[in-house]
């Protein structure tokens, strides 16, 4: 059996038009099962409109906790703490929360056994049916860390789900950045597409991701939006591109029918499918599909 | 007195807000100011503020290295490790560290009873520092590409703010850890976002966690001109300050795109900026 495709949108920098790209490739996919990676402020659902099949609770790592009753403020465990996470108030010992890694040495050290450590369980992971096929989203608890594995575990269900429906790809919105929510999305993935903007921003944080890109062997191409609010800057990236020897999937003018598509929760190629962006995007979508099975098919 | 300027949402204009603030500030209000870029992993405020960098260091981990001749494979390190960055196996005798999985929080260095770890510096980025219209004005975070420990990077980066004056913190997207990492150490914290319902979506994650963090906080719409209702229904709702709204326009997108502070170069945008601080500033004292 043909193993589905997997494409992560990717940035660097925030804000480039990551998750309306996803959406239009989405759709514009047949048989493809859709995934939200970023976590931390999933979006993809807003404009997909998804209807919940299925939930669950997921474990982001652990806190340190101390019972105040055992604990002799020894002080062994401030001087332990790599992260500075035990504060100490009028001699009564307790975790910052925040700073907290759940590494649990101070629980291990502890004389009194006054440290336990608790798991997190504030996240969720949404299996759902979208108008193009089935999505994969989750929502990071208030405050909560370890996204990155977060990450890991939506792209699985949504390779299994892809697997179950035969689907053809995996449509993936990532995260922004180049830490650790990014490196999970990255890792073993079959194509990252690349959204960048034709400024000096969109640059430096492109050059970045590419280098992060690079460890792992994973091929990228790169769409610039936007590319009309400065030309000359979408032609220095464009050279600079052909240089690292990076393709280049396209440029997407700036038009504010993406914002009105947004506002009626709805694709570029739904709100305008004969416009000039609809028309771009077809293009894009259509570079990035006949190369991938051109091989398979000789 | 710390601001963090955070957005939920990428792209909204943090750096606009942070860049723009911090040149009112020094320039124009002659202010104890300080701006640390704390978006580690993308750190672009040094594009807009053109400082020059006078001191740099590198921000380290202790990573343990397991030496095998003394392991006995008891599997102690193993087992307390929260990361599953070591991988033993004693068949074939071998133990190591996975690297990039490491936190270094020294527990398997601390339950090693054979002496077998011993620990090096790892480099998981830099901290610059910068003078721009007065001495140490800006300083830089930067985490190395290919690692992961975003949050580290910030800590240290606010480790070396000053504790006078006003800093600023311009924070990464999200709301998870690089962002607790930051908004939790600042006495307030700058909401930007956008009309859309991206913009408002993630605002209303960000509210939520300032409340959980119990912040000050304030808004600042950017890209306004899009008369999105329900943005504007929501801020009045949750009673919380509109301090400022920043119009879109095609001109100040490109002036953005070249790296060029609209504070700078706009009237109107250097008063707006203005009124925004010293509500801020007002907000703080009272």
């Amino acid at each position: 059996m043909k193993k589905p495709f997997e494409i992560v949108v990717l940035s660097g920098k925030g804000g480039t038009g990551k998750t309306s790209l996803t959406a239009s490739f989405a759709s514009l996919a047949c048989k493809a099962v859709f995934a939200d990676c970023d976590v931390d402020a999933a979006d993809l659902h807003l404009i997909l409109s998804p209807k919940i099949i299925q939930q669950e609770n997921f474990t982001s790592g652990a806190k340190a906790k101390i019972e105040k009753e055992k604990c002799t403020a020894c002080g062994l465990c401030a001087t332990l703490c790599r992260f500075n996470a035990v504060e100490i108030q009028n001699n009564i010992y307790h975790i910052d929360e925040y700073a907290c890694e759940g590494c649990g040495l101070c629980a291990e050290a502890c004389p009194n056994g006054a440290i336990s450590i608790e798991e997190y369980k504030n996240n969720h992971i949404y299996i759902a049916d979208c108008h193009y096929g089935p999505m994969v989203y989750g929502k990071l608890g208030i405050a909560e860390e370890n996204s990155g594995k977060l990450v890991s575990k939506i792209r699985q269900y949504a390779k299994e789900t892809a697997r179950e429906y035969r689907s053809d790809y995996i449509i993936v919105d990532g995260p922004p950045g180049i830490g650790c929510p990014v490196i999970s999305s990255v890792t073993g993935t079959d194509l990252v597409v690349a959204v960048t903007e034709p400024t000096l921003s969109g640059w430096h944080d492109l050059e970045r991701l590419i280098d992060m890109i690079g460890r792992f062997q994973t091929p990228v191409k790169v769409i610039i939006n936007k590319s009309d609010l400065n030309e000359e800057m979408a032609g220095t990236i464009e050279k600079k591109l052909k240089e690292k020897g990076i393709e280049m999937l396209g440029r997407i003018p700036y038009d504010e029918s993406m914002i009105y598509a947004l506002l009626e929760g709805k694709t570029i190629n739904e709100y305008e499918p004969h416009g000039l962006l609809a028309n771009e995007l077809n293009k894009i979508w259509n570079s990035i599909t006949t190369k991938i099975y051109e091989p398979e098919s000789i | 007195m710390k601001i963090a300027i955070t957005s939920g949402k990428g792209g909204t204009g943090k750096t606009t807000v942070s860049t723009g603030l911090f040149h009112v500030l020094t320039k124009h209000l002659r202010y104890n100011v300080q701006l640390l870029d704390c978006d580690v992993e993308e750190p672009d405020c040094h594009i807009f503020i053109k400082a020059l960098k006078t001191d740099s260091y590198p921000v380290t981990i202790s990573i343990p290295q397991i030496d095998v001749s003394k392991c006995t494979f008891c599997g102690k390190c193993k087992a307390i490790c929260a990361f599953n960055a070591i991988i033993m196996l004693p068949t074939a005798n071998f133990i190591e560290v996975v690297e990039d999985m490491c936190h270094g929080c020294g527990a398997c260095l601390y339950v090693c009873k054979e002496n077998a770890i011993h620990e090096h510096d790892r480099v998981i980025g830099s901290i610059s520092h910068h003078d721009y219209y007065a001495k140490d004005e800006f300083i830089e975070g930067r985490m190395n590409v290919g690692c992961a420990l975003q949050t580290r990077v910030i800590r240290e980066t606010i480790r070396h703010g000053q504790q006078k004056g006003i800093v600023l913190y311009d924070s990464p997207p999200g709301t998870s850890c690089p962002v607790i990492a930051t908004v939790s150490k600042a006495d307030y914290v700058l909401l930007v976002t956008e009309p859309t319902p991206f913009g408002l979506h993630d605002l209303q994650l960000m509210v939520e966690t300032v409340k959980t963090l119990g912040k000050k906080h304030g808004i600042v719409v950017n890209k306004a001109g899009l008369n999105y209702l329900p943005l504007y229904d929501y801020i009045k709702k949750e009673e919380i300050p509109l301090l400022g709204e920043i119009p879109f326009r095609k001109e100040y997108a490109k002036a953005y795109s070249t790296g060029i502070i609209l504070a700078e170069h706009d009237d109107g945008i250097r008063a707006l900026f203005q009124t925004i601080i010293k509500q801020v500033i007002h907000e703080e004292t009272v």
